[in-house]
């Protein structure tokens, strides 16, 4: 057997890997064992890449894994639960920068193109430039776009959806633009030619912009939409990729990325009610500020304070939590179980209600939670506890707005019409943790926060939980 | 059958596998499932390892490489490493309720 042959052999069992994780992935008994199990194909593609033939520089090589991987370590070690969906879209951003740079480096090979560097010349190696040009584009594009998901979800770019004028026309213009440097590069005389080269880097370039300008319209509260789309995309460069240098197992692995990567856009978003193109092309919290804003005038919201809220969960027979992500902000789960465990302790049945999005991705606030020690089977979806709602004396909603907004039920109007929200305000009396009175990270206005049932009570979750388990205590 | 076309077939039936195999995911895996989807598309490490170990002495290769084989190692190491650490927080106390039974 060849080295050539133990490369490939190793790359076969590693694609069979990558299947059998992902499958693993999708059932939370086998999540984790799935999760090694990729990891494993991940560690034997490398080392069969390592014994392939005409190899060199492996102390560069070793050198720079290390580089990547000691940041990649401790960082995805140190990173808060909370911050979760910006380190996924980081790492995200790190492989379609590399996708981009492994295309660079291929079209710069010259051995590559034998002794016809004329590349119109022969059909076969457009076959080969195409997916060099597809790898360059879609890397920059999810690397651009990733880097400003994170700012936006880091709060170092503005969260809100930004627009300027004649937007969809300039988006236009730099994708024709994008496909204008493509042939051009490809019509030039040679791909060493300086008109190639320079094409090429216009050609990055105007990707990067693309990406960036795809993502700085889009509001926080669709980002998990986003990181997603961008996750298949950075899948799609990595398999066009392997198609540019022969990799099958890089052809796999990155189109069984881009596919699932795909489906689950589609899941989330039937999760939140959006349609994908929405997202992208929609302006999410835009229009309808003004109206919402309008009929709010002459509505109040009445405060209640930490003590008479205790008084009101402590002698409740039926308390439901609403976790939002102002709670994961403010660090406060570990808080949220111990009233929870108090109130249990007073004979009080206390249930968490999950929306799908609640937090910031779909799943995270289970994520959340999990990591404070809340028993998983407390932890309930949105289908399981809304009808439970009515029989609840008290639904503590603890930073969540536009997952319990009413809006989405009644108000046609509303940017968030038509998704399924937890029936919060059916229960008996409702008890709102907010930070202030503005609206929330969608920008919409919850009418909720006006209704007779309501009371507020104002302040940092954590400051606001921390009272309420004193008071609880106290009872 | 040319090398071409045989990758077109890969590339047709990964597609469909890649939706099939995640099809019944349940909404609460939706983030390590991203999360764990990004560390394998870090394979395009290999691609990053290839290019750098044949750049020979091509200063141009060889700085595109070593810069695609950190941000490939980033992605791959980063990505496996916090979808462990998710998913390690549903296995303590997840057996009690079967999920996906539904």
């Amino acid at each position: 057997m060849s080295r050539t042959d133990i490369s490939e052999a190793a790359y076969l069992v590693a694609s069979l890997l990558f299947i059998l994780g992902l499958k693993r992935l999708s059932s939370p008994r086998t999540a984790r064992s799935g999760n090694m199990m990729a990891a494993l194909g991940m560690a034997l593609a490398l080392g069969g890449t390592f014994i392939l033939p005409e190899m060199g520089n492996f102390g560069a090589i070793i050198l720079a894994i290390v580089l990547g991987s000691i940041p990649g370590w401790s960082l995805a070690k140190s990173v808060k639960m909370t911050a979760m969906p910006q380190m996924v879209s980081l790492f995200n951003g790190m492989g379609g920068a590399c996708a981009m740079f492994i295309s660079l480096g291929e079209w710069l090979r010259e051995d590559q193109y034998g002794d016809h560097p004329h590349m119109l010349s022969l059909t076969g190696e457009l076959a080969l430039v195409f997916p060099m040009l597809m790898g360059i584009v879609l890397g920059a594009i999810s690397f651009s776009g990733s880097l400003i998901a994170f700012g936006k979800l880091q709060g170092l770019v503005s969260e809100k959806s930004l627009r300027w004028p004649l937007q969809r026309q300039i988006n236009l213009l730099v994708v024709l633009g994008i496909l204008g440097t493509a042939v051009a590069s490809v019509c030039a005389e040679s791909v060493f030619s300086q008109a190639a080269l320079t094409w090429i880097i216009v050609l990055v370039v105007l990707a990067l912009i693309l990406g960036v300008l795809q993502v700085l319209p889009i509001g926080g509260a669709d980002m998990p939409v986003v990181i997603s789309v961008l996750n298949s995309c950075t899948g799609l460069a990595a398999a066009v990729t392997g198609f540019a240098m022969q990799n099958m197992s890089m052809i796999i692995a990155g189109t069984l990325v881009g596919a699932a990567g795909s489906l689950l856009t589609v899941l989330m978003c039937k999760a939140m009610n959006r349609s994908l193109a929405k997202v992208i092309f929609g302006s999410f919290g835009g229009a309808a500020k003004g109206q919402a804003a309008a009929g709010q005038a002459d509505k109040t919201q009445r405060e209640i304070a930490a003590s008479e809220c205790a008084i009101m969960m402590g002698y409740a027979r039926k308390v439901i939590i609403v976790p939002g992500y102002g709670l994961a902000v403010a660090q406060a789960q570990h808080l949220v179980h111990e009233l929870d465990e108090l109130l249990e302790k007073r004979g009080v049945e206390v249930k968490y209600a999950i929306h799908p999005v609640a937090g910031r991705m779909p799943g995270h606030m289970n994520v959340l939670l999990a990591e404070a020690d809340v028993p998983y089977p407390k932890l309930l979806d949105m289908e399981e506890i809304n009808p439970e709602f009515e029989q609840a004396d008290v639904a503590l909603i603890i930073g969540a707005n536009d997952v319990v907004n009413p809006a989405a039920r009644t108000d046609p109007g509303s940017p968030i019409f038509g998704m399924p929200i937890l029936n919060a305000d059916k229960a008996k009396n409702i008890v709102v943790i907010k930070r202030g009175r503005g609206t929330g990270f969608a920008g919409i206005e919850n009418d909720l926060f006006f209704n007779a049932k309501t009371r507020m009570l104002f302040g940092d979750a954590k400051k606001a939980l921390q009272e309420l388990t004193t008071e609880v205590k106290a009872l | 059958m040319s090398a071409a076309l045989a990758m077109i077939y890969i590339f047709i039936l990964a597609i469909f596998t890649g939706v099939e195999v995640i099809s019944r995911v349940p909404t609460v895996l939706h983030t390590p499932l991203m999360s764990g989807a990004n560390a394998i598309h870090g394979i395009v490490l290999i691609g990053g390892v290839i290019v750098l170990g044949k750049a020979g002495d091509n200063a141009v290769l060889f700085t595109l490489g070593f810069i695609a084989v950190i941000f490939g190692a980033l992605n791959v190491v980063g990505g496996f490493v916090v979808t462990d650490r998710m998913l390690e927080m549903f296995k303590a106390k997840a057996p009690a309720r079967d999920k996906d039974a539904k």
